[in-house]
């Protein structure tokens, strides 16, 4: 690891040294609820690789003028020389003082791709042109680009892939320019206070509540006479063999008896203890399978997780209510 | 979102790649006058190809393709100049390299090396001419590859008025900066590693290392500036104009010519100078050729750097005249040259074509035979020119193998070559040792800048003959034509003779205008291709900038204080925009103040919501701030709101200090 980075310094000064300053800088990179103001204190700015080129050019151009004694090839090296300097400025306006709002985020199940929204605005009374927005380190095809009026406003999304269920943090981007020319680079690190939910990726369709096992698929048990399970109790003769809770048997002193309370509502109860043979996050996939499927049949259905149990309920915000349950579960 | 809104590395518009077409066109046209035909046309054709390919989404050759045209290329330009380096073949080769990479041109960033080549091609032109337009092409030229360098940092096409405005926008900012660059970045004298041996102008029309009869009369239809004098003082008479050229000395019966042996300088004991003394500053366009144009004689302990005197009064640079020169000298109209003539110059300069020219052998030998002396034998040779009926003109009819018998005895008609070829001829054949003389005579002046133009159309060839002890000028021309030496060219040819269009044409009104627009070409001239280390060293020594530190500082400093300047009014463009509500701007203003104490207005919330939320964690805020916001919502949402409640507004947010 050591070595590698020594190479990297030899083969790479300038990118070392680039990597160097941009953690530098993104490790002071203070997260903000927006809008963010981009002071110009802000934008740092370094030459592309073709302003490096065009600063040979000139070199090259010069030296060609001072061999010839030739005053026009002086006079056209000086005049593309005070467009080179000139336009460092040019692209540092254009983006100084943009301000940066955080968008909408919608919440994604894990393994999918969350679109952070972020708009620019554009206070001054001068056009914007090709502002760019992308995640540090990113391939440049990945920059989202944008126009930007005077006194307007656009918004533009950057995908982040959401790996974790849990909350995502956006965390820093960049906004760069490289207009007019194209032989600067100019940009600056922002982090916008923005998070979004990641739900549990949903399981493969095909397993069934067990509370309407016997029944068949969510559909079939959508009638009237459903058992549901209220808790245990001592066993008491005539108990069916099937009604034992053969689990707990050998811990408690003598057998229990699951009780189930007949109910007259479509109530169905997803439950974390009734997946006992599957890990964690398998468990945490299926009910959210679960909660999609039974959200899709419209049906009333209520959660029970260790420690949280969610009344049964219908529509999106009982749904939502339900996946952060699972998207935020801590065992 | 669409795709289409991500990155920059993506295939090019149409729209653009025809405007980068135009734009090359633009560029390359120029060089067309001094490129092979078949590399203008397959340029044209591959610029052409290249726009239908854009637009009929032709696909682009296969690399072998591609490789084979660049060898074609290389080979075809090395067989038109035998080599692929110095400044003609260099530029061809670089047109031609241009017009190639259209092959394999479709992205984005290809256009960007483009564009640098094409920055590049612009100074090749400057190579070959330097005049006042080309600095109007530079500019015209810059704006619109800026505008193509610019359409390449955006994604779709933007209009052209969008780009060559900005372009138009960062080429003038760049001007001042150009100029100070140019006028203080130390200039360095000489070529640092040496020219190709093309390199400068093209050739152009001017006095040549020989003279044939026709080609002084062929000289004379370029109205082009030989080069501008100024006097220091009176300019001398016109018939001491002489502008002392090429000098021959061996006749082969047709062509005059510098004899074999090589130019030695001139001894201080063979001139003597006499009279008064004309100084005067020259500025030679360029010939080409090693002779320094100076007034007849020119004192040899005064001469510009690299030059010397040579023994025939020739004034001759180290090296060909390339580009254009600036030399002070002082002339002596009056002078003795060469009191003595050894035997063996005597020879040379009496030597003559065995065989030829029978009849004006014996003419001149009857002269000598009369016992007349050599000054009595120039009077009596000159006598008959002014006697027999001699004609000045620009369309003498063919000379034959004798041509000086033939002029003398049976055509009669010629220009100032056939006059001074067959003055000398005849003094030689006398026995009076004489030689060719070509130059200038006259000059117009342009009163506008106070100096002279000697024109091509000036050009002139005369004698000069040695007898009692000094070379003496005798100009055959003046016998025949005086108002040749008076009055300049147009007075001496009469109607019909061919005098050239241009001296033909001549009226006040164009006179005026030529005059004026040569003196600004003088200027251009003088000013800015002439700025070189001399110039930028006396103009620079005005300003106390004399050494080269002093200059890089006063560099550094005005352009590090241009550029901030440059840098500061784009900021404030840049700057929030103030707003046209006053009412707005006032809250605004609290909006900032609190905003800096951190506390920002989310999108959500209404003014009244967001004072209320402050007010709830900073209870001791009230007075300042409830004032401020309530007169603001009524500012704002009131049904007419009056002045009095703005200014109230006005001083509330004034007030409005919000303590720690």
């Amino acid at each position: 690891m050591r070595l590698w980075l020594i190479a990297k310094m030899l083969l790479h000064p300038l990118r070392w040294a680039q990597d160097r300053i941009d953690a530098w800088v993104m490790a002071r990179v203070k997260r903000q609820p927006g809008p963010i103001a981009i002071p110009r204190g802000r934008v740092y700015i370094v030459p592309t690789r073709f302003g490096y080129v065009f600063a040979f050019m000139l070199l090259v151009m010069l030296l060609g003028a001072m061999n010839y004694s030739n005053s026009m090839a002086f006079l056209l090296s000086f005049l593309l020389a005070g467009i080179g300097l000139l336009c460092m400025h040019h692209t540092h306006a254009n983006l100084a003082n943009l301000q940066l709002r955080a968008g909408v985020i919608s919440p994604v199940f894990a393994g999918d791709t969350a679109h952070v929204e972020i708009r620019i605005d554009n206070p001054s009374a001068q056009q914007r042109l090709s502002i760019g927005l992308s995640w540090p380190r990113q391939d440049v095809s990945m920059t989202a680009m944008a126009d930007i009026a005077a006194l307007q406003g656009e918004t533009r999304s950057l995908p982040l892939p959401a790996a974790r269920r849990g909350w995502l943090r956006a965390g820093v981007f960049s906004v760069s320019t490289e207009y007019p020319l194209g032989l600067f680079h100019a940009w600056t690190w922002a982090e916008l206070d923005i998070a979004t939910l990641v739900f549990p990726r949903p399981a493969t369709p095909g397993r069934v509540p067990p509370g309407s096992a016997g029944q068949g698929s969510l559909e079939a048990s959508n009638r009237v006479g459903q058992d549901e399970f209220s808790g245990l109790r001592s066993y008491q003769r005539g108990d069916t063999a099937r009604a034992i809770h053969w689990k707990s048997l050998p811990k408690s002193p003598q057998p229990m008896v699951k009780q189930f309370q007949e109910t007259l509502d479509q109530d169905l109860w997803l439950e974390w203890n009734t997946l006992a043979h599957l890990d964690h996050e398998a468990r945490l996939s299926q009910l959210t399978r679960w909660v999609l499927d039974a959200d899709t049949l419209h049906r009333r259905y209520g959660l029970r997780l260790p420690g949280t149990v969610i009344a049964p309920g219908q529509g999106e915000a009982h749904r939502f209510q339900c996946l952060k349950a699972l998207a935020l579960f801590d065992a | 979102m669409s795709m289409s809104e991500r990155g920059l590395n993506d295939y090019l518009p149409v729209a653009t790649l025809l405007r980068m077409l135009a734009v090359l066109l633009l560029i390359l046209a120029p060089h067309a006058s001094h490129l092979p035909v078949w590399e203008s046309a397959l340029i044209v054709a591959l610029l052409s190809w290249r726009g239908m390919a854009a637009r009929r989404q032709w696909r682009m050759p296969p690399r072998i393709l591609r490789a084979a045209l660049v060898f074609a290329a290389l080979g075809g330009v090395y067989a038109s100049f035998g080599h692929v380096s110095g400044q003609t073949a260099g530029t061809a080769l670089l047109c031609l390299m241009a017009a190639l990479k259209l092959v394999e041109l479709r992205e984005r960033r290809d256009v960007m090396v483009m564009v640098f080549l094409m920055y590049f091609l612009l100074i090749t032109h400057f190579f070959y001419s330097q005049e006042i337009w080309t600095a109007i092409y530079l500019l015209a030229s810059c704006v619109a590859i800026t505008a193509l360098l610019i359409e390449c940092q955006h994604l779709g096409a933007l209009s052209p008025r969008q780009t060559l405005r900005k372009a138009g926008v960062m080429v003038a900012q760049a001007l001042p900066l150009m100029l100070m660059m140019f006028i203080l970045f130390p200039r360095i004298p000489g070529p640092l590693w040496g020219l190709p041996s093309d390199a400068g102008a093209a050739a152009r029309s001017g006095l040549s290392d020989s003279m044939s009869p026709g080609d002084i009369a062929a000289l004379i239809q370029s109205d082009a500036v030989a080069f501008r004098v100024r006097f220091e003082g009176a300019a001398p008479p016109p018939d001491q104009r002489y502008w002392r050229g090429p000098v021959f000395d061996h006749f082969d019966g047709r062509t005059w010519k510098h004899g074999w042996t090589p130019p030695r300088a001139l001894s201080a004991d063979a001139v003597r100078y006499e009279g008064a003394a004309v100084r005067y500053e020259l500025t030679l366009e360029p010939t080409r050729m090693p002779w320094l144009l100076a007034l007849d004689l020119p004192q040899a302990r005064d001469l510009p750097p690299d030059s010397q005197l040579d023994d025939d009064g020739e004034l001759l640079a180290r090296h060909p005249v390339n580009e254009r020169v600036r030399y002070t000298l002082t002339s002596y109209p009056h002078y003795l040259l060469e009191p003595e003539l050894d035997v063996r110059e005597r020879e040379r300069l009496t030597s003559l074509p065995k065989g030829r020219d029978p009849r004006a052998v014996a003419l001149a030998r009857g002269w000598k035979a009369q016992g007349l002396s050599d000054p009595a034998i120039v009077a009596t040779a000159l006598q008959m020119i002014r006697r027999q009926n001699f004609v000045y003109t620009l369309r003498p009819p063919a000379l034959g193998t004798d041509s000086i018998d033939e002029f003398l005895f049976d055509t009669r008609r010629g220009f100032c070559e056939h006059y001074s070829s067959s003055f000398t001829f005849l003094m030689r054949a006398a026995g009076i040792p004489a030689r060719v003389v070509t130059g200038y005579l006259g000059g117009e002046l342009n009163e506008l800048g106070g100096y002279y133009i000697v024109s091509q159309s000036d050009a002139h060839a005369w004698s000069e003959v040695w007898y009692g002890g000094s070379w003496h000028r005798v100009d055959p021309t003046a016998a025949v034509a005086p108002e040749r030496v008076e009055r300049g060219l147009d007075a001496a040819i009469g109607s019909g003779e061919g005098l050239p269009a241009y001296l033909a044409r001549r009226t006040a009104w164009r006179d005026a205008v030529k005059l004026r627009w040569d003196w600004l070409n003088a200027r251009w001239n003088g000013l800015v291709l002439g700025y070189g280390p001399e110039l930028q060293q006396r103009f620079l020594e005005r300003f106390g900038l004399d050494d080269l530190r002093s200059m890089i500082l006063a560099l550094t400093v005005l352009l590090t204080t241009s550029m901030s300047i440059v840098g500061l009014l784009l900021l404030r463009r840049a700057a929030p925009a103030r707003s046209a509500d006053r009412a707005l701007r006032e809250w605004q203003r609290l909006q900032h103040r609190l905003a800096a104490r951190g506390y920002v207005q989310r999108g959500d919330e209404g003014p009244r919501d967001f004072v209320a939320r402050v007010l709830g964690e900073r209870p001791d805020w009230r007075a300042p701030l409830q004032t401020a916001a309530d007169l603001y919502l009524q500012t704002r949402y009131l049904q007419a709101p009056d002045a009095g409640l703005l200014t109230a507004l006005q001083q509330a947010v004034r007030a409005a200090r919000l303590p720690a």
